[in-house]
């Protein structure tokens, strides 16, 4: 058990001849307590897996540092940090039992016969594999295998941290909620740091108490969910997260005050600066038709059963909308307005602060 | 409704049965037709029944060179698989040396027989051979053209340099296709090197270590050029595997009905082991 915490962590694999070096890490300063549950979200190739990997040693960074409770482990072996890493693909001895299999890491760390065994026997039940315990590993199903995967990083008692690297890539849609909720117990019943990789933000949001936002190379915002929803600090986390996400549109700065789509919005910068260039984002569940608004063509209403998506057009620009059931969708000229609390300012991409103001 | 007989479809299948027939079925047959009779020549056969088997499997001499052929193979085996299997572990899996590695562990591979017997039988030969020359400089007794163990070795070391090349690719091949999860996993594990060998690598080799050790049982037990080359079977008839005893009795003796069955023996041995082997191992795959 410790608090990990990564220092200015850069990362470059190395270039191919001839072409610029990549930070696949671009920079990153991050702590994960003791005990939580997180999640680490992004789109495929924005770092995710290098900065596991870093974690658990497989890699060693380019730049910066890895702290456990304080301790440099930069350069400490993988076996040293007591970790354990669940994989995209189910990793099993195939030619072991599933009790094998379990008691693997335990007898390569030199432990007795006598405390394996109730040892194992604890963490099969705790995972549903007391039946299949003395089967041939190989013959089981792909959540079968991937609950041994965990359960290898389960049965060590010294575990700093479980790390899930999508782990439920291969899993059958309707095992996919068992597990997941499998897993969210046995967070609670082992208390281990839990950090799980994905780019669905599904499993994200469900599985998490608190969520890292990956965005080529950096973490763009750690948050709850409901936090990540209602103030996305970078554009990336408005239309990353949510469904559909959040509409961004181009924003000028006219005397202090946010124009957009020809209307000052009641919205301006907190702390003045130069810049002109904004984007205002709103999510589509604070878009709602008002008399009042701005007047858009509305192009097509798509019913989601407990909501609809109402995709509107104005100045060249499409918004989207949700709709709840039973609300009507006005049929001739249709005017929307934002709700100014869930209305923000991004420049280059990163939230600014806002406050109102009397359009 | 009814059916329309009309077989005229068979026509279509023609060309394939003519083809099979001309390459295999015909050419076996007409083994089997030997096999069962017995000719004094002008073309006059006698049906001779079984004799020639009785004949065959009850002889000293197939018997000995039976027990050559399996003890060759069988020595190459256990020589060529593991030496295989530690070199493709030793091979880098990126960087520019692997193209050189690859390049040179095919070499062996595209030389054709003969000149590979040719090349051994000069490069040991005691006197003028940069190996026998070597060995004998070395204060060791060495002349595989009269000595029963040096032709051996000669032989045996000649098949392991032609041939453990086609196990490294094979093997080298097998150890490429193992995700890079299985290796972090044993990392994380703390598995030992051994372990990773026993309990990753060598299970997932299994299928390609399975096509290998057939290729090179059944490319081992029908050798013939090489040593035929290499030794000529001799000395005496100490490396007169099989397929030389064979051509010795079809082609020095003309005996085509003992050559004959002897043929369909030789084939049958090797269809037997074969299955065996790949029953035995795909039996365990399922379990």
């Amino acid at each position: 058990m410790a608090r990990i915490e990564l220092k200015n962590i850069r990362h470059s694999y190395p270039a191919a001849k001839g072409e610029d070096q990549v930070w696949a890490l671009e920079e990153v300063n991050q702590v994960w307590e003791d005990g939580g549950a997180y999640a680490l979200l992004g789109p495929s190739g924005c770092g995710k897996t290098t900065l596991l990997n870093i974690i658990s040693g497989l890699l060693t960074p380019t730049e910066g540092s890895v702290l456990f409770d304080d301790k440099n482990m930069t350069q400490v072996a993988t076996i040293d940090r007591h970790i354990a890493q669940v994989f995209q693909f189910p990793v099993v001895y195939d030619t072991m039992t599933v009790y094998q299999n379990l008691a693997f890491p335990l007898r390569n760390r030199g432990m007795n016969h006598s405390d394996i065994e109730p040892r194992v026997k604890e963490i099969a039940e705790m995972l549903d594999l007391t039946e299949s315990l003395y089967n041939r590993a190989a013959g089981l199903t792909a959540d079968g295998k991937q609950k041994i995967s965990l359960g290898r990083g389960l049965v060590r008692p010294d575990v700093n941290v479980i790390m899930f690297d999508e782990p439920l890539t291969v899993i059958d849609p309707h095992l996919k909620w068992q597990l997941r909720s499998k897993l969210k117990q046995l967070h609670q019943q082992v208390g281990t740091t839990m950090i799980y990789v994905t780019h669905d933000q599904t499993e994200a949001l469900t599985f998490a108490e608190t969520v890292v936002v990956m965005y080529e190379g950096r973490v763009v915002q750690v948050g709850t969910p409901v936090e990540l929803f209602e103030e996305p600090k970078h554009t990336f986390v408005g239309h990353f997260i949510g469904s559909p996400g959040m509409n961004l549109l181009p924003c000028e700065n006219v005397d202090r005050k946010a124009h957009c789509l020809g209307s000052a919005l009641g919205i301006a910068e907190k702390n003045e600066t130069q810049s002109e260039q904004f984007q205002v984002g709103v999510r589509p569940e604070f878009v709602y038709f008002d008399e009042v608004g701005i007047p858009v063509n509305l192009n097509k209403v798509d019913d989601l059963g407990r909501y609809k998506v109402a995709e509107v057009e104005t100045h060249g620009h499409v918004i989207k909308m949700i709709v709840d059931e039973g609300e009507d969708i006005p049929g001739e000229n249709p005017r929307i307005c934002f709700d100014l609390d869930h209305t923000r300012l991004y420049r280059d991409g990163w939230m600014v602060e806002t406050e109102e103001v009397m359009p | 409704m009814n059916k329309i007989s009309n077989q005229r479809a068979w026509w279509l299948v023609v060309p394939v049965v003519v083809l099979v027939a001309f390459n295999a079925l015909i050419p076996l047959m007409t083994v089997v037709n030997y096999s069962v009779q017995e000719t004094f020549g002008n073309n006059l056969f006698f049906w001779h029944g079984v004799g020639w088997f009785e004949q065959v499997l009850t002889s000293e001499r197939f018997h000995a060179s039976l027990f050559r052929q399996l003890a060759f193979t069988g020595m190459i085996l256990i020589i060529e698989v593991p030496l295989g299997i530690a070199v493709a572990l030793c091979m880098p899996r990126k960087g520019p040396w692997v193209s050189v590695c690859l390049v040179l562990m095919a070499l062996p591979l595209l030389i054709p027989w003969n000149v590979v017997g040719a090349m051994w039988n000069i490069f040991a030969l005691p006197d003028i051979g940069l190996l026998g020359r070597m060995i004998n400089g070395l204060g060791i007794d060495y002349n595989f053209t009269q000595q029963p163990v040096a032709a051996w070795s000669t032989t045996v070391l000649m098949d392991v340099w032609h041939w453990t090349s086609l196990v490294v690719l094979l093997t080298y091949a097998g150890l490429c296709s193992i995700p890079d999860a299985y290796y972090q996993a044993a990392r994380i594990d703390g598995a030992s090197s051994w372990s990773v060998f026993r309990f990753i690598q060598l299970p997932k080799l299994k299928r390609v270590l399975t096509i290998a050790v057939l290729l090179r049982f059944m490319d081992s037990f029908m050798i013939y050029t090489e040593p035929f080359v290499l030794t000529g079977g001799g000395p005496g008839n100490t490396t007169t595997f099989l397929s030389i005893d064979l051509v010795k009795i079809a082609l020095g003796q003309f005996d085509l009905g003992p050559a004959a069955a002897m043929s369909l023996i030789y084939f049958l041995v090797v269809l037997l082991v074969c299955w065996v082997f790949y029953t035995a191992m795909m039996r365990n795959e399922e379990q």
